[in-house]
């Protein structure tokens, strides 16, 4: 007979991915602590997706969890990518965007609150484009507030992926947690082919994708902190270690010079492919460090 | 889109907890069941599916042959199949009768 099989861990684990939303954020919370801000039995629905003939969701997608992580008080924000592929409308923008007022008001206070954006999502829904818009730079705006005074952690696990405006949050973010499954980039692989041509990025082309947009190529690339396995255990483990953290020394938008340099030093005299631009990245030529 | 309404005034069983289960997803629907103020059972569909008012029917007349609880149930569905509307139903029921 073969060998015995190695992956029991893999199949006795907990899948943070299989879980909806709602499970995801409420899995990293301490036992007992959590209570839902907003839930669905307070119907608060998107007034413009009836109209356009498509049902809406009680919690227009968007999860609000107040409680506490590692014994510190924190807010879980989480976008559920089966509603809508997780996009951002007037209603979930305004309560990601409160929630994360409501952080920094404690934070300010004294009472140092972290959030946690569970992002998955394509971004903007097209179909409340404006709000959508407009929900993006509110969010970005009290993010920035909040991670002045307590970390903001995004976890993009999968399988939806974090794109679009979204993608701007999770680049503001103090720390970003990305499984292998995951994908972090600001146009979809579709978008850009729709717009570029299939020569120019293949969206059927899976392994291609995820060498560019995938998690091991962003933290691989420093865009992203940590890699972590589809494991709940392990994503919370690894939320719990960056609200100990705290806020950082210098956030990535912070050090423009460091991404402008290195974008300035890659060598594009030829088609760069993602193994070769992760290398360049990390040792950029004639670049100071 | 639709909406629809459904009244079962024979369902007169007190109930007490409420239960939310379910997403807006392709093929899948929420449902948000919780005890009614008045008595019977009343039901309110909105769905992204024009023309199925007869099926959506039949299901909860088969659902209210077996449940008899005086509840409001709220539907929000985009596309779920008579067959996983009675199981999401009952993974409702599941949940406030734990």
């Amino acid at each position: 007979m073969n060998t015995p099989v190695l992956i029991s861990d893999f199949v006795n684990r907990k899948s943070f991915i299989e879980l909806d939303a709602r499970a995801r954020a409420q899995s990293l919370f301490d036992e007992g602590t959590y209570k839902e801000l907003v839930g669905p039995f307070d119907r608060i629905e998107s007034p413009w997706l009836a109209k356009q003939g498509i049902a809406p969701q009680s919690d227009d997608g968007c999860i609000v969890i107040k409680g506490k992580i590692g014994g510190s008080p924190a807010v879980a924000i989480a976008f559920e990518g089966a509603f809508q592929g997780g996009s951002v409308g007037e209603v979930s923008g305004a309560k990601m965007t409160a929630a994360l007022d409501l952080a920094a008001k404690d934070s300010e206070a004294g009472k140092s609150t972290a959030a946690v954006l569970l992002l998955e999502t394509g971004g903007v829904r097209l179909q409340e484009a404006n709000l959508g818009l407009a929900a993006v730079a509110e969010i970005i705006s009290s993010a920035l507030v909040l991670r002045r005074h307590a970390p903001v952690i995004t976890i993009v696990a999968g399988t939806v992926g974090c794109f679009g405006g979204m993608s701007l949050v999770a680049g503001v973010s103090s720390y970003t947690i990305m499984t292998r499954e995951a994908r972090l980039g600001l146009n979809g692989p579709e978008v850009i082919e729709q717009e570029s041509g299939i020569d120019e990025f293949d969206s059927s082309d899976r392994a291609l994708i995820w060498a560019i947009h995938g998690g091991e190529q962003r933290v691989g690339m420093g865009l992203a902190d940590s890699l972590v396995e589809d494991d709940a255990d392990k994503i919370a483990a690894a939320v719990r270690d960056s609200v100990h953290k705290g806020v950082p020394d210098k956030h990535r938008t912070e050090q423009v010079e460091l991404y402008r340099a290195r974008i300035a030093a890659l060598d594009t005299s030829s088609q760069i492919d993602p193994a070769t631009l992760r290398q360049q990245w990390a040792n950029p030529k004639g670049v100071v460090r | 889109m639709e909406k629809i309404e459904f009244n079962y005034p024979e369902a007169k069983r007190l109930i007490t907890k409420r239960a939310h289960v379910g997403v807006v997803g392709s093929g899948d629907m929420e449902v948000l069941l919780e005890p009614n103020s008045e008595e019977g059972a009343r039901v309110f569909i909105t769905t992204s599916v024009n023309g199925f008012g007869n099926a959506w029917k039949a299901v909860f007349d088969r659902f209210f042959s077996k449940f008899d609880g005086a509840v409001r149930i709220y539907i929000n569905d985009a596309g779920a199949t008579p067959g996983s509307v009675l199981l999401r139903l009952e993974q409702a029921v599941e949940v406030i009768e734990q």
